[in-house]
Formats: C-alpha cells, structure tokens, sequence
C-alpha cells in the first residue's frame, strides 16, 4: 500500500528542463517512478528526456493526467508553481526548492485551503527531499538504492538524516514502507501530525520513525497526537542536542526561542509521552530494531 | 538580516509610525550637531549596535547640554559594548542615533513575529513595556494580548482596536494606535520582515504615542526582492567568517570546539555534531555545505573552517541525494591540494554515485581517512584528534 506514492503514481516535473530537474528526473525514471512529462513556460511543445514539455500546468493535466508534481523551480517563483500546480487539480506537490521566502509559504498555505479537504492539494516541502515508497516509486532528489522495501514508515525533516536512518534500518535488514521528508522550512506544506495519520491508517505501515530538528512545536504537536490516537510504536529522534541555544544554524526552520523548541526539550516531550527516542543518530536503525521486537504479540498476525 | 534601530524607525515612518525626532551621527560633533537640528534641552544619545538591551549595558545617556552630548558620543564611539544578547565578545559601537529625549507617562510593548503554530503574522502586545516581556510572558502568559492575521486580507482594523482598547490606551490615544499597529503590519507585510518590534512604545505626557525603540530583522530568502532592505546591511555587526561563508552560498556558525565539520543538511549536520560529542569531541563549527555543492563549494568551505586555528581533525561527511559523491570527492581531493590541509581529516560519503567518490579519494594519493557509517566517522575523527594532540 504504502502513503502518498504507489507504482501507479503519474508524476509530472515543474521547471523540468533545468539540470537538477533533468538529473533527477532520470533517476527517478530509472528508479521505476512513472514520470508523464514536465513543464517549462515557454518550452511547451518540445521533448526533454523523451518526454513531452508543456508550457502550463494545466496543459500537462489535459494531456498526460498526472497525480502528483514535483517542483525543481528557482525559490523566487516556487509559491506561483505550487498555486498553479493546485490550481490544476494535482493532488500531491513535492516542493524541492530551499530558500522560499517565509510570506510566500504563508500565502501558500492559504490559498491551499481554499478548496474543499476532499479536492485541497497536499503539500510536501518545501526545502525537503521528496518521498519515497521503496520498490514502488520515488517522488524527491534520494538516493533510491539505500531504502529496503518494508514496513517502516519514515518521516523526516532533514532530508540527509533521513537518508541516515534509511540505511541504518538497511542494515539491520528493516526495510520502509514510505520515506516523506517534510523538510526544514519554519512554515511548510504535511507536518509530522499529517504524515503520521496517514501511516497509521496504512495496513502495510507497522511502526513509525519520526526525525526532527530544533526549532518550532510539530515535534512535541505530533507526540501528543501520537500518546492519544496512534496504535502503532513511534520511535523518534531530535537533531541537535549540542546545537548552542538562541542561534540560528542554518534552517530558519531551526530557530531556538521557547520552551519545548530545544532538541533535549523535544525529546524529553517525545520520551514523556510514551515514544521510544533513539540515544544517538547513530542508533536510529538499532532503535527502530528494538521497538519492533517489542512490539505486543497481536501485532504479528499483520506480518505474516 | 538585522538592522539598526535608527534604519528600522526610518522605515517605519513610512508607513506612519510616529518616532520622536532624531538624527544619526558618526563622531562626537556630528552628535552636538544633531542635537541642535533636533532642538529642545534633553535628549538620548544612543549606541547603535544590533542588540536589544542596550540601556542596561551603558549604551543609552541622557543629556540635557550639548557638552553632555559631546561627552556622551566622545565615550561610546569606539566602546565595545556586551549585554545578554551580543555573547561576551560583545560589539564595538560605530554608529550613534541621537534622539529628542520625551516625557513619558507610559511605557507599552508590541511585537509582530512569525507564527509558527497558525503559520501567520501574529501580534503580541502587552501594557507593561521595558525589558522583562520575556520574563513576564512565562510567568503571566494570559496577560499579553494576541491577534493572528488572515493572509489573504491582512491586518484590520477591529484587531487593531481590540488591542488598543486591551491595553487600557485613552480613548483619545485608540486611533493613533490602530494607526501605528496598521503601519508596522503593513512594514512587515511589504518588507518581508520576519520580526518588527516596539519595545517600549510610549504615551508621552500630551497624549502621543511614540516609538522609542524599534527592531527590525528581515527574512534573507526574500531580500533578491527587497533591495532597499538589502542595502541596509551593516556588515561591520556581522562575524566575518559568518558573512563570508553566506556570500559562498555556505551556511557556517562557529562553535567552540576542535573538530571542524562540513556536512550536507542541517539536520545531517546537527546529528553528525552530535554524534562527534557522543564519541568524546566538540564540533568546532556547524557547516551545511547545501544541495548541489560543487566542487569550487567544497574548497571554499575548506578554507572557511581552517581559518579556525583552534581545529586539529576535521570530519567531511555527506549524504548525497542532490549532491553526487564523485563531485563532492573531486572538491575534497581539490581543496586538500589547493589549500594545504595539515590535520587529520576524516571523510564520509554515502549516497548517489558513492563507488566513483570513494574510488577518486582512494586513488588520490592523499592522507585521507575514510569512514563507512556516521559512528565510525565519529569515532575515527575524534580518534585522530587525540593523536595528533599527543604527537
């Protein structure tokens, strides 16, 4: 089953004739992913890859129906691609690009919900590196290679220390059953809440890793959702225990100014509320290990 | 971005903030000068440094004769001042702001910042202004007042009286501050700020309402779009490796530490300044070299951690999904030729490409260390340290 992308996923590529958007448009080709076309205003008519180019959105969405969009576009012009892309009707929008002023994510999110839930977009990013649902698709700039088919689901929101843990869970021989990267930014599209509803809701997802950074109230948001709604483990981890506190590093998603925004904070919250929290971002694979075995009995009946 | 006090409330007054009368001033006569445009027999000489706090530290005077203003500039020109949000290397003042000095009857706070939680320009106000908002904002947080603002349609103007009638504001001063309120949500609004603060903004004896300090920061992803904001840089109030890693495309912050890092990603770069501690080190600086990082990228961030002399082992580790290890091994090999690396570095690459990239360092010829996982980078990093420590 997996979350967000499956094999059947038509993925088109905004601002797909540049060369990141190329490059990772191969990979995601040669990963399996089924990628329809792309768009690139003004280039509408050519073939880039051996797929068509369109000069709208919505031109793409006539000809080649896809479901979900990813956006290599340059920071200014990401809030326009994003509105456009929902505008059209696609379902799921993975925004690449770091660096989007904060006002135009605001601006973002608003219009987002100027649709009905059942016909609004979801939104993964900006500043992220995609998702992925091993074996099936991949929709963001990953490695492939490193994610084990399985039955973990990752959420994340450094891309890098997703891929970390991602390889660690490889080694241990546990595999992923969808990888969402949220990403940095301070005001972005899915939170943790979002992504881990749907992974509790995915028959094929049985226990959840959680990575966060310094900086905002998902984390502790998310953990308190989880102590009341969650039926799966959630194991987590916070980056940034030796982050030094009122500066900023890097992320203006990581900007320390209240309580609860501390990496130590974060996960005393998580650890608080019944989550197991990984002791070093060297041990995420081993947590993860642990949490599964632990598991109760009825559990198992899912994996046979 | 940070700007000065005297930058922010020039801004602000274009958007009809009311400021009392002042004039900046870079020496002590410029100073006398200023006082004299201004008129009046009292007035504050100010340090202009991008800190709050700077009353306590000694950076504010009073003055009521122009040799007072003299002194007063004579004295803080040149003087490095430290309060609790400069760190203790403090910052050298270069520039005064001289100001006309008004009778206050009170003293209030407002702010409006970037919610994270409602993802929307909020605004906080409280009836006690000065320098314990924070304090009070723990112990009493019923008491400061709240307003979100809808994206779409802005500030209005209700919003902007709820909080003037809140903050127990004279009938007679509620207009002025529904104006004030609207112009610093508009100055928000139309300069991409991420912070705009009045702290304290007074009600004088005559029933004015006045900004007597004002702060502004901006958010750095839309200066491309802001130019007169941009212009405003002060790049002496800057850490110089800080500005010239920005001016790389390289996010830098120097640390204490010994061990140098560069790293891809912030939170890759967090966890792997973890882990360098968890193994017995301290990271001598955070550094996220970003996607996409050339080889030209990777030399200059070289460069950027060994001009600080306190490293004795670095650690290079990069997990490539946007960046390709082949590129980012051609810039490790590079940068080590070109600069001259004379400690231990230890590198980790994994990811797209990670064969070409381990094979280019190993056919090299370099004294690179290589590591397989983020543990075993950690430890050897810090291993190496200790040895070249003792030797």
């Amino acid at each position: 089953m997996a979350i967000m992308i499956n094999s059947l996923t038509r993925i088109l590529v905004q601002g797909f004739t540049g060369d990141k958007a190329t490059f990772h448009a191969q990979k995601m080709i040669e990963y399996g992913s089924k990628v329809v076309g792309g768009v690139t205003p003004g280039k509408g008519g050519q073939s880039h890859i051996g797929l068509p180019v369109f000069n709208t959105v919505k031109e793409a969405v006539d000809a080649v129906y896809p479901d979900a969009s990813i956006i290599f576009v340059p920071a200014a012009f990401c809030a326009d691609a994003i509105m456009e892309a929902a505008d059209a009707g696609i379902k799921l929008v993975c925004c690449i690009t770091d660096g989007i002023p904060a006002q135009d994510m605001m601006t973002v999110k608003r219009y987002l919900r100027r649709y009905p839930k059942e016909k609004r977009t979801t939104l993964v990013g900006p500043n992220c590196a995609g998702l992925i649902s091993p074996g099936k698709s991949m929709l963001g700039i990953m490695p492939g290679h490193i994610y084990m088919e399985g039955k973990v689901g990752l959420v994340t929101r450094s891309g890098t220390l997703g891929y970390e843990a991602a390889s660690q869970m490889k080694d241990l021989g546990i595999g992923v059953s969808s990888s969402i990267g949220i990403g940095g930014d301070p005001i972005n599209g899915s939170s943790f809440l979002d992504v881990l509803a749907l992974f509790e809701q995915d028959p094929e997802t049985e226990a959840v890793m959680m990575i966060g950074e310094i900086g905002g109230p998902q984390e502790a948001e998310a953990a308190m959702w989880v102590k009341e709604n969650m039926t799966k483990p959630v194991i987590g981890y916070v980056a940034g225990l030796t982050a030094p506190k009122g500066r900023r590093m890097g992320h203006a998603g990581a900007i320390i100014s209240a309580f609860g925004d501390t990496a130590a904070e974060k996960a005393e919250i998580m650890r608080s509320l019944g989550l197991t929290v990984a002791k070093s971002p060297a041990h995420l694979g081993e947590a993860v290990a642990e949490a599964l075995a632990k598991r109760p009995a009825k559990r198992k009946l899912v994996t046979r | 971005m940070d700007i000065h006090e005297y930058q922010a409330k020039e801004l602000l007054a274009n958007f009809g903030v009311a400021v009392p009368r002042g004039g900046v001033a870079y020496s002590a006569e410029q100073a006398v000068y200023r006082a004299a445009e201004i008129g009046g027999n009292r007035w504050a000489v100010k340090a202009q440094i991008h800190s709050g706090a700077r009353g306590k530290a000694g950076g504010i005077k009073l003055c009521t004769t122009e040799d007072e203003v003299r002194k007063a500039a004579g004295e803080l020109l040149g003087k490095r001042l430290v309060t609790h949000q400069t760190g203790p290397e403090g910052k050298v003042v270069h520039r005064l702001y001289v100001e006309a000095a008004v009778p206050i009857e009170r003293e209030l706070y407002i702010g409006f910042v970037l919610d994270r939680k409602s993802e929307r320009i909020m605004l906080v106000a409280h009836p006690h202004g000065g320098m314990e908002i924070e304090e009070i904002a723990k112990s009493e947080p019923e008491t400061i007042l709240r307003q979100t603002m809808e994206p779409a349609v802005g500030m209005r103007a209700f919003q902007a009286r709820e909080v003037a009638f809140g903050l127990g504001l004279p009938a007679a001063a509620v207009n002025r501050m529904v104006t004030m309120l609207m112009g610093c949500y508009r100055a928000f609004r139309d300069l991409d700020a991420t912070m705009v603060e009045i702290n304290p903004l007074v009600l004088t004896r005559d029933g004015q309402l006045l900004a007597l300090d004002a702060k502004m920061a901006f958010d750095d992803n839309a200066l491309f779009r802001r130019p007169n904001v941009s212009e405003l840089r002060d790049h002496a109030e800057e850490d110089p490796r800080e500005a010239l890693a920005s001016e790389h495309g390289l996010n830098y912050v120097a640390l204490d530490g010994e061990i140098g890092c560069i790293i891809n990603g912030a939170g890759l770069a967090m966890a792997t300044m973890d882990m360098i501690k968890h193994a017995g080190g301290n990271p001598a600086n955070f550094l996220d070299v970003g996607g996409g990082a050339s080889p030209e990228r990777v030399a200059n961030a070289f460069k950027l951690v060994l001009q600080d002399k306190k490293v004795g082992a670095m650690l290079v580790n990069i997990f490539a999904g946007i960046n390709r290890c082949d590129w980012v091994a051609k810039g490790v090999v590079q940068a080590v030729q070109e600069v001259g690396v004379k400690v231990p570095l230890v590198v980790r690459l994994a990811g797209t490409n990670v064969e070409e990239g381990r094979a280019i360092i190993a056919q090299s010829g370099l004294s690179i260390i290589q590591a397989d996982s983020l543990a075993d980078a950690a430890d050897k990093v810090v291993a190496a340290w200790k040895g070249a420590g003792r030797n």
